[in-house]
């Protein structure tokens, strides 16, 4: 174990290069909905426990099928209602067991990007060969069943090693070149996209995908009341908007349709978003968007002010 | 190091769900339902009476809102008793306030010991379903198919004895199964379950035995998990419940029949503090015109009637 992987250099917020989001806007607005599938007798990782009971783990895998049986509909026409186009944190074999949900998702033009195979299939102990092959068949999966070239990544229930990141930018520029593996979702340091150091040089960055506005971390882990996240949300965006005029900002809602998409969850969310896209200087776009558009007009100025700053 | 290759096979990575306990299918694409008289919401209101020894064991995990204390844990115990000698009469009194008709859902060890309780209960318009032997008998992953199979049948007919009815419906002691439970309870005659709780509506759950069907009791707004599990406050709790109300209403005013499902502990929300909090949820129920107020097992027979 290191003590760190250095995948990026302190750099501090203030008096960076400032980002204009296209339009004037202040924020960068995304929504990540983890359309995930967990298996109901995984096998098991020597690591971690995939479910607390002895199978058949009901409660666990029940909600997480009800994400997909009923969650996913509601979730899906709430973000349609407000013109929000959702960037799919995707459990690829998703695409085969469920393919109704990819089609509606392919239908509305939303982004896919790999969240692993199974949310059930942790990459801790994997050798680099096997977490290659893993990702390897979630980039080809998505471009088999959506065609589109996977340009982001979330680590499989969060599950690393030490190289997923540098393995993630290698299998998209083995298979699509600087198309797929741009951008992580993993690391949680920042309110903007930041450039990360990957073994094979590729420009690839960090895209803000905030922890701390995920509803399963703020439902199942911090156990939030439901209208308190609404007004979580709402605050939240309100910083980032007022910072947003001189800094630029990106604002991430990472959310689950077995969370969000509870009937008495929904009425918050709805609240929020129509709160935050009722803002004139927002632009309200999808991962991949924010991160070309970052890589094209701010990456070189950011690597410049990092290198300047190493130095003072 | 690496991981054994297994690990990166997927063997049941194909269309529909990774078992064959019940088809896969989005609830916005199945035939709509109707309720009778026309109704858009079928409203479930459980009530969940329980037996928590004293002399827990704990098998194979330790007992969900059990005995926490070392032994004789008197405080957890008799807590617990509270909910079926006070808080159970302050909900039924708050059912008939507001017309309610409740489904109780009872361990059979508390019928068998307490047969005030359950006839009392039996005056009731309300179904009794079976909520397993007590709460220290959990079904759970590899359990002896036998044993199993002999708690199953002694919980479900000994309370069709002591109770005169047809006990269709079962709840699991802390909602925890094996990989037979369905299988036994479709042997011993349940025509459903409410266990899995990943759905809205019902559906069918097929078994060696034959199919039952689900009854799907959300866990998300229940008054454990919210209260006891997430510790919100009383007023968060209600308003969670009349939230979720009003969005499965409303949906199911624009897709067709939808299932509300509310599961309530005397022991916890019959409480003096927490009972006006029901009253107010309950007051919100009845206001409405639009729902179908039932019994489990009448919700099950509409529902089959239409598919």
């Amino acid at each position: 174990m290191k003590e760190d992987l250095n995948f990026f250099d302190y750099w501090a917020y203030e008096d960076r290069p400032k980002i204009e989001w296209p339009n004037g806007a202040k924020v960068a607005f995304w929504v990540a909905p983890n359309i995930e599938f967990y298996e109901l007798d995984p096998p098991q990782n020597p690591q971690r426990k995939p479910w607390p009971q002895p199978h058949p783990a009901l409660a666990g895998y029940g909600i997480r099928d009800y994400g997909n049986r009923v969650g996913h509909m509601r979730q899906m026409k709430l973000l349609e209602k407000y013109g929000i186009r959702g960037s799919i944190s995707l459990s690829v074999a998703l695409c085969e067991h469920h393919p109704e949900i990819i089609e509606l998702c392919k239908e509305r033009d939303w982004e896919f990007f790999s969240h692993g195979i199974y949310n059930t299939r942790y990459s801790y102990g994997m050798d680099e060969a096997q977490e290659h092959a893993m990702i390897l068949d979630s980039i080809e999966t998505i471009y088999k069943h959506t065609g589109q070239k996977c340009a982001g990544y979330l680590a499989p229930a969060l599950s690393h090693t030490e190289h997923t990141l540098d393995l993630f930018a290698e299998v998209g520029s083995e298979l699509f070149g600087d198309d797929a593996g741009i951008y992580t979702c993993d690391l949680f340091h920042d309110d903007q996209p930041t450039p990360v150091r990957v073994r094979n040089g590729k420009r690839f960055i960090s895209m803000p995908y905030s922890l701390e506005m995920n509803d399963t971390i703020v439902y199942a882990v911090n156990k939030v009341e439901p209208r308190q996240y609404g007004t979580m949300l709402k605050r939240h965006f309100d910083r980032l908007y007022q910072e947003g005029a001189q800094s630029g900002t990106v604002m991430c809602i990472p959310t689950h349709n077995y969370q969000v998409s509870c009937p008495h969850r929904m009425k918050a969310f709805e609240e929020a978003l129509e709160y935050i896209t009722g803002h004139p200087d927002v632009w309200v776009a999808t991962g991949r968007e924010i991160a070309q558009y970052y890589l094209d007009n701010y990456y070189d100025a950011a690597l410049a002010d990092i290198a300047r700053k190493q130095e003072a | 190091m690496a991981l054994d290759k297994s690990y990166l096979e997927y063997p049941k990575r194909a269309y529909g769900h990774d078992h064959d306990f019940y088809e896969w299918s989005m609830l916005t694409d199945r035939p709509k339902v109707i309720w009778p008289e026309g109704k858009k919401l079928a409203v479930w209101i459980n009530t969940t009476l329980e037996f928590y020894p004293l002399n827990q064991r704990n098998i194979p995990f330790k007992t969900p809102n059990g005995m926490t204390m070392p032994y004789p844990d008197l405080r957890h115990f008799s807590l617990r008793e509270y909910g079926n000698r006070v808080g159970i009469f302050r909900l039924l009194e708050a059912y008939k306030k507001f017309g309610i008709t409740s489904t109780f859902a009872i361990n059979t060890h508390l019928a068998e010991k307490n047969p005030y309780l359950l006839n009392r209960l039996l005056k009731e318009e309300g179904e009794i379903l079976c909520h397993g032997w007590n709460m220290d008998h959990l079904h759970y992953g590899g359990q002896d198919l036998e044993e199993e199979r002999a708690l199953v049948k002694k919980s479900v007919d000994r309370l069709r004895e002591l109770s005169g009815q047809p006990v269709r419906g079962w709840l699991s002691p802390a909602k925890n199964q094996s990989e037979n439970t369905m299988m036994l309870l479709a042997e011993n005659g349940i025509d459903y379950c409410c266990d899995w709780i990943n759905d809205d509506m019902p559906y069918e759950f097929k078994t060696p035995a034959s199919n039952l069907h689900v009854m799907p009791l959300s866990t998300e707004i229940e008054d454990q998990f919210v209260l006891g599990n997430n510790l919100h406050s009383e007023d968060s709790w209600a308003q969670q419940v009349i939230d979720a109300f009003d969005y499965l209403l409303a949906e199911a005013n624009e897709q067709g029949g939808r299932l509300f499902a509310l599961n309530l502990h005397p022991w916890l929300v019959g409480q003096p503090h927490r009972i006006g909090c029901v009253e107010k949820v309950l007051a919100h129920i009845a206001a409405s015109d639009d729902i179908w107020q039932a019994n489990t097992g009448d919700i099950l027979d509409s529902f089959k009637g239409q598919s």
